[in-house]
This record gives C-alpha cells, structure tokens and sequence, in this order.
C-alpha cells in the first residue's frame, strides 16, 4: 500500500504540484441494532482506496480513486494537481505549510481483544437481551446498538513522511423511549451516542449493558409522569457526560483555527475567538484548564499520528481560565504563525484532512459530584444529553438533557422531565466552582461529529468530570 | 474498475455477477438484493473570497442483502473485481446465518415499473474543476468587496437495482448546487440554488443575492425575545418541512406512537398542502428507493388535512399497507423518510412582499442548527441566521441581530397559523439524503423567540 501511495504522490509532482501527500486506506466496519428484543439491522462495509492532495502555488487540489493499480493511483495524483491548478485561478495569499519532524514510523492502538473476531452471535445475543430486558419491563421502543471500525493507513508525503497506522475503534449504546400521552421520554445508557474509544471488545464488556437495562427502563417511564423543569436562573450541575457535550460544542470547535480564520464560514461557521487575544482571554474560571491530547491511551481521539503525518501530542487550549492554545493543521497554524497542533484527519481515504477535535477536555478538579450536591442549597443536577444547539460563532447555547434532579438544602430530591439550560460560552465557563476529581475522569467518545464540505463525519474524545456552574438560565421552552 | 468516456464507472453485469455469486454460495433459495452505483463527484469550496479546499472523488458502491428463512445482513464494498464481490457475498451469507430470524422482515420486494429513469445532464455529470471555479469567480466578483464563502458541488450517478425475485431497475442522476454567503464586517447575508444542470445555476445572480442581503443586514440592533409574526424565506421552510418528515410522516415514527400524525385530521392550514415528489424534473433522486421500490409522488396533506404517511416496506408491514417508496439508507432506525418535499407556491409574491401585509415582525433568511427537543410536538430549537429583520406596518424597517427560537413546527402550520404563501420558489439541496426541497417563503401568525444569539 506504500506503493499505491508513493506512486500517486509521484503522479502529483510530475504533474507540477511542489507537494502533494497521500494516504492509501484499507477500512472495516461493522455495526448491528436491535430493538424490542429483536436485531433489526446488521451492517459490514468494506473500502480500500487511495486519496491525493497536491499543493499549487497556495492552492490545493485533492482526487480519490477506490482500489487503484499504481498506473491509476499516479493519474489521481496528477488529478489532484490539475484540480490544484484550477483552484490557483482564485488564489489566496501565499502560504508554506507549517514545518514538522518528517517521520517513518509504525503505529497502533492497544486493542486486547479484536472486535471483528467476537462472533457475530455473541453480539446480536448481547443486544437483543439488553432491548428485551427494557420492553419487557415496559418501554415501548428499547434500543441498543454496537459499532466497529478497523482502518489501516499508509502515509506517504513528497517530503519524505511514510507512516503506516493500525487504528481500532469500537462501542456501544442503549436507550429506552417511553411514549407519552403528549411526549416521548427517553433514558441511554451510557450516554445519548453511547461511548466509544480507541479500544478491542473490552471497553463494551466494561461498559456492561446488560447491568443497566432495567435502570434506564424505570426512569424513563419515571420521567413521564415528573414533574417539568421549572424555569429560572438556578446553580447547575452537570454529569460528566453532559460536561463532555459542552466541551466539544462551546470550547472544541469554538478552538478549531480554521474556523477563526474564516474557512469554514459559510457552513459551520466561525468562531468568536480573535486570535489577537490568545494567551490573555478569560475563558473561563480558574478551575478551568482544557488539553487536546491525541495521545490518551484508549481514547476515541487518540492516535499515533495525524494525516499530515504530524506526531501526536498535548497541546494546552485554556490553562486555569486563560485562552492559551488552538487546533490546527500544517497550512491554519503556518498562516496563524503558530506550532502545528497535528489536528488534520480525514473520514477515509475520499475526504481531505481537515481540522479536526483529538482528545478535547477537562484535566480533573479538586471535588466530587456528592460534594457539589452537598454544597448545593437550591440547583438542579441535569445528565445524559437529549438537545444540542449552539450559534454559528459558538457562543449562544442552549442544551437539553434527558433527566434533572431537584437539588434542595445539599440533597437530591425528585425526578424533572425536559431539563434544558442555555448560556454564553465564557460567561458560564466562568461561572463553575465546582470540578470533578480523577475518580469520576471519563473519556466520553463523539463518533459522529460532522463537519466539512462534503461532509466527514469525525471521531473526537472528551475527558470529562462532574462540575458545578452558578447562576444559569434553565426550563427554557 | 473501467470507466465510460464520460468517466463513469462501467457497472454493467455487476448485479447480476453478485445474485450469480449469493446462489452459488448459499443455495438456490436464498433471497437478496443488490444495489450498485457509482459516478463522479467534485465539490469546489471558497471562503475568504478564494479557493481553499478543491476536491473530487471518482466511486463505486456495490450493496448486497442476503435473506436465508428470515435471516438477513447486509454488505457493502467500493470494488466490483471479481475477488471483491466474492468476498462481499461471502461475508454476507456468513453474517446472515449466524443471526436471529427477523420476525418483522417485510420480504423483498416485488417487480413494478419506474415513473422515470431519473433527470440527468451530461454537462453536468463532466463538469471540471475549471467548471466549477468558474462559477466560484462569478461569486466572488459580484459580491462586489465583500468576503464571500460557499461551495460549488456536482454530481453524476449511474445505479442499478435487482433482487432475487425478479425485480430490476436502473437509473442515473446529475445535481449541482451553489452555496454561499458575503459578509460584511458583522453581517452575512446568504445565496443558494440547486438543479440538475450546472448550467442552470449562476454564480453572478446568486452572489448578487447574497451581497444584497448581508448589506442590508449591516449594523443590526438587538431585539428583545418574545412572539413575533414572521415572514419566512424558503432555506427556514425547507429545514420546518424537514423535520415535520423525519419526525412527524415518518411511517416508522407513526408505527412507534412518537408522531404527531392524525390521518384525515385538519392538523394544518387549510391553505397548507404539501407533496413528496421524487419524480418531478427538478428531483435529483434515482427513480427507486433504498428497497428497490420505484418513487412515486405522494401528497402528505391537502387542504391542511394530514393526508399519507411514508412507508418503507419494514414499517407498511407493521402499519397494514404498502411501501411508498420511501426507504432511505439506515432505514431500520431513521424509519421512512420523505426528503423531495414540495410545498406549491402561493400568490403571496416576494418575502418582501409578504413582509409588505406583517405588522410587526422579523423576516428570516436562514435557520441554523436547529435540533428538536420533542418528536412528538416537534418541539424544535435553533436560531436564524444570514440575515434577519424587523417589519413595522409592513414596512422592513432594520436588521436585527441572531435570535434563539424554541417552537413548535406543528403549531407553527397549524389552522389559522399561515397568513399567506409567497410566490418565489427556493429550489434546495440537502447533502443528508440527496435530494431537493422546492418552496416558497411563509408569512406565519407566530413564532417564539426565546433568547438573543449574544445573551
């Protein structure tokens, strides 16, 4: 696969490019669902093929082929570069890419046990008992479902980058829907997408599934009849997945360079970050400090190296409150005059690598989630997402959750049904007093962050911690 | 792979090689069904008023279901060698065997004629990337000094479908769409259009559009939330109609007891009909769906009463009917989905024009990010975008700035709630399940704001 991917590079250059990269990718992917107790759907997908980006003046042009010979890998290649020449006809200011360490290397995630290699019964077994135990205990619509990705790729770059990787990525959800008169109401476990890292079938088997149907299935029937978040302005709680949500829509792409430089304008959006205030804007309180680290063992973030092929590595994006870092790739960071965050991933070997999250979270505070409920005379605790929106700059939000508790005099009392709260992203980061410690880290995993013309679907990783945030807006409806 | 002079992948026999193959393998009476398409698509994308990403992918996509006594998994691969389409049917019949039998499985389905073979351009379908950056250029220059971003897509898609039963269509497909937005120091103002023919679709004209709107919107002032009377442009009508499918007519969601549907009911506006249609000449859909089934036009209300509902073969066999025609990838869980709404125009005119009858209320270009919070009210919240206004005694008098709604689509439509229907027709694309929504802009009684973008 080297080959394939050394000869498209070639293919580039000879065309004209004065670089050009490319990955050949061999990918796997499994998933299956059940409902009611039922498999409802099994899927495998298999791709193999080779995607060429050439570098004209400051202009790219990218070209994928599915399964080529060399012959047609070294024709996308000189594609590449005629699509290249063609966006030089509208050009921007000029731009050389970002210098890193020119690596050859190997690598892959720990994976103890191959998903792939679980039969296909023991998993179709494991998800209709999960949905039979919650239909059996009266939700209308139990749902579980498993998802398995293996990808090989092979790097090669006009500057002498030749990187193989091996990345397995796999996990799990589950969700009760109870139907209402006038409502659905629904409980997942372990969260709204399930979770998801860079890990073989040990993480679904952490995960235990089966250990929570019945719980799921009582709240969210429970729910129906709660009474409803009531409107107001109230200390706020978060469960650790929830937190996960807020950093990856209000902070991680919020942080993304390529956004704040205006490219991903017109469709995702910008970012009401300036560039002129990184390293002194207050983002948030002091107990705030946020990494992207791709090299967290096990999560979904996580990798050797970027598809630009740079090394994998931590970078500080707020430090106690303080704006200090953002995610980029080898053209945003050249342009910001700032270091080469190795954010750059694509979804396959058809889409180019764009800026992307890695592993974009909390570091652990000084606290727990039963002293947060403790130190709380009046608050509500909300957990699990079930609603997200967030302007197109990243700053207005407003988010649902499936569940809140009533917080009253440091204990938790009754169940709200439609929890929802909404904010402005520095103003309620600088309103939490409260964080989680390393007992209750968790590395929440995002399989289905899209972004991107087309559209990439991307696999982002959230560490996250229970926190406390004072004086928020919630029951908006 | 080998490819026409069009540079379309050669499918011929692929399909048939594939049934040959699931026969060979797991005996004459297993079913199943086989899709293959490929083609070509470029996608040429500016921001900062220059080309910053320029990509374009040649693919292949080969789908077999294979079916032994009520067994079934699917299988896909993007190669159509013999070795490929070998290893694909194998894997199937394999994953097949080893799961449970699927009491709900609704059988493959049966042989019946397209209405069309599906609208095609073959400008289009060989468009270059200079095409494309042509169009790009025409953007950019008439956005007249301000930035402009956006996208310049194409696509050519030839298909095939055949199943064990007999059954076998083909079809083939163009679309082209231009997307974009100029934008001031604080405003934006956005332009869209899609067709099948690239020719169609002029990069001057809808910059221009784009560049009138963001410069009207300059120096917008806050607005306190609340109801409003609203007047909204096609791009908010399509992503209304949108969710009131997905959520609401879904036949999967109507089988669940999570839609608000009342067949026979006058759940809209009398004024209010609304048409799934697949097969019109600006459709850019195949002539069949994801099962096989050929598209056909459905009315889903007329005369404001809720008048059908969508079906994939899964859901009109739990609900006592007949598929529509709706099946979509990943239907087991999305349901069946109806995404080439049609809303008829009205005789309302322009946006401005229905703006013209508002007493006091915003006029709304765009929705962005807009995400329910119940299915069964369509309780949905989001804010708008490119571009919003406040009307005074039906006179547009200022930009305001973003809002945040929280409303409910249904209420939204509902009886007495539509004041008029324009007259102007926005021809949309949607990336999620290729297709076009075709509307007019709305003049509605009432719509709630619940928060400004900046707090």
């Amino acid at each position: 696969m080297f080959d394939l991917a050394a000869a498209a590079v070639e293919g580039a250059l000879a065309a004209g490019a004065r670089y050009a990269d490319a990955r050949a990718m061999r990918s796997a992917y499994e998933s299956m669902s059940a409902k009611n107790g039922d498999i409802e759907d099994l899927t495998q997908r298999e791709s193999v093929g080779v995607g060429v980006r050439a570098l004209v003046g400051s202009s790219w042009g990218f070209f994928a082929v599915p399964d080529p010979s060399d012959r047609a890998a070294g024709q996308a290649g000189e594609r590449a570069t005629e699509i290249a020449r063609a966006s030089a006809t509208v050009p921007g200011a000029p731009v050389d890419l970002a210098e890193v360490e020119v690596r050859q290397d190997s690598w892959a995630n720990e994976c103890r046990e191959d998903p792939l290699s679980v039969p296909l019964t023991e998993k179709g077994d494991l998800l209709a008992g999960v949905t039979g135990t919650m239909h059996a205990a009266g939700i209308p619509i139990a749902e579980a479902a498993y998802q398995v990705w293996d990808t090989a790729k092979w790097l090669v770059s006009s500057e002498g980058h030749r990187i193989d990787q091996h990345i397995r990525e796999c996990g799990c959800s589950s969700s009760a829907t109870a139907v209402g008169e006038r409502e659905t109401q629904r409980r997942s476990y372990p969260g709204i997408r399930g979770q998801y890292g860079t890990r073989g079938w040990e993480l679904v088997r952490e995960i235990d599934l089966p250990a929570h149907a019945a719980r799921i299935a009582e709240e969210a029937l429970a729910l129906l009849s709660a009474p409803r978040c009531p409107p107001g302005e109230t200390d706020l709680i978060l469960g650790s997945e929830q937190v996960a949500l807020q950093i990856h829509e209000s902070v991680g792409h919020a942080v993304e360079l390529d956004r704040i430089l205006g490219w991903e304008a017109a469709y995702a959006g910008t970012s009401w970050l300036d560039l002129a205030q990184l390293g002194s804007l207050r983002f948030g309180s002091d107990l705030m400090t946020i990494t992207a680290d791709a090299t967290l063992p096990g999560a979904l973030g996580s990798f050797g190296y970027d598809d630009e092929g740079t090394p994998a590595h931590p970078v500080d994006i707020v430090r106690n409150g303080i704006w200090t870092g953002v995610l980029s790739g080898r053209d945003s960071a050249a342009i910001a005059e700032l270091p080469c965050g190795g954010m750059m991933r694509a979804d396959g070997y058809a889409r180019l690598p764009m800026v992307r999250m890695t592993n974009v979270g909390l570091l652990p505070g000084p606290h727990s989630l039963a002293e947060m409920i403790e130190a709380t005379d009046d608050g509500i605790l909300m957990d699990t997402n079930r609603s997200w929106s967030i302007d197109d700059q990243r700053l207005n939000f407003q988010f649902g959750c499936e569940v809140g508790w009533e917080i009253k005099n440091g204990r938790r009392r009754r169940m709200l049904r439609n929890p929802t709260y909404t904010g402005i992203g520095p103003r309620f980061w600088g309103s939490m007093d409260m964080l989680g410690g390393p007992d209750e880290w968790v590395f929440w995993g995002t399989p289905n962050c899209g972004k991107g013309q087309p559209g990439q679907v991307g696999h982002t990783g959230h560490p996250a911690v229970p926190a406390r945030f004072r004086g928020v807006r919630v029951g908006v409806r | 792979m080998t490819h026409d002079a069009a540079g379309m992948p050669v499918l011929t026999g692929v399909a048939d090689q594939v049934l040959e193959l699931v026969g060979r393998v797991a005996g004459s009476g297993a079913e199943a069904d086989v899709h293959v398409s490929g083609g070509e698509t470029g996608l040429t994308r500016f921001a900062a008023s220059f080309v910053h990403q320029n990509v374009a992918e040649r693919y292949a996509r080969v789908r077999v279901r294979v079916v032994l006594d009520g067994r079934w998994a699917t299988a896909s691969v993007n190669r159509t060698d013999p070795e490929a389409l070998d290893r694909l049917v194998r894997s199937a019949v394999a994953a097949a065997r080893l799961r449970p039998v699927d009491p709900q499985y609704p059988g493959l389905a049966p042989s019946a004629p397209a209405v069309t073979t599906g609208n095609w351009d073959e400008a289009t379908a060989t468009a270059s990337p200079e095409d494309r950056v042509a169009v790009v250029r025409e953007f950019v220059a008439a956005v007249g000094g301000l930035t402009a971003a956006g996208y310049v897509q194409t696509l050519g898609e030839a298909a095939e479908y055949c199943n064990t039963l007999g059954h076998r269509l083909t079809g083939r497909r163009t679309a082209a769409t231009v997307d974009g937005i100029a934008r001031t120091t604080e405003s934006d103002g956005v332009g869209r259009h899609s067709s099948v023919r690239l020719g169609d679709l002029s990069g001057a004209e809808i910059g221009a559009v784009a560049a009138a709107k963001a410069r009207a919107a300059a120096e917008p002032t806050e607005l306190p939330p609340g109801e409003y009377e609203v007047v909204l442009e096609p791009s908010c009508v399509a992503n209304l109609l949108g969710f009131l499918a997905l959520h609401g007519f879904n036949g999967r969601a109507v089988v669940e007891g999570r839609s608000f549907v009342e067949l026979g009911t006058p759940q809209f506006d009398a004024s209010v009909r609304l048409v799934d249609d697949p097969t019109d000449a600006l459709s850019a859909a195949l002539p069949y769906d994801a099962e096989g089934t050929p598209h056909n036009r459905l009315d889903l209300v007329v005369g404001g009463v809720t008048s059908a509902v969508t079906h994939d073969r899964r859901t009109a066999k739990a609900a006592g009917g007949r598929s529509t025609g709706h099946a979509v990838p990943g239907g087991e869980r999305l349901g069946a989905v109806a995404a080439d709404l049609r809303l008829p125009t009205g005789a309302g005119g322009s946006s401005h024009d229905l703006a013209g009858r508002v007493g006091r209320g915003l006029l709304i270009s765009d929705f962005w990010y807009t995400r329910i919070l119940d299915p069964r009210t369509t309780v949905v919240t989001g804010l708008t975008r490119n571009g919003v206004w406040l009307v005074e005694d039906g006179t547009v008098t200022r930009p305001v700035r973003n809002l945040r709604f929280t409303q409910s689509y249904l209420d939204a439509l509902a009886p007495g709630a539509v004041l008029g229907i324009g007259s102007d027709t926005g021809v949309l694309g949607d990336s999620w399940f290729d297709s076009v929504t075709v509307v007019p802009s709305l003049h509605l009684a009432r719509w709630r704001f619940t928060g400004g973008a900046a707090g």
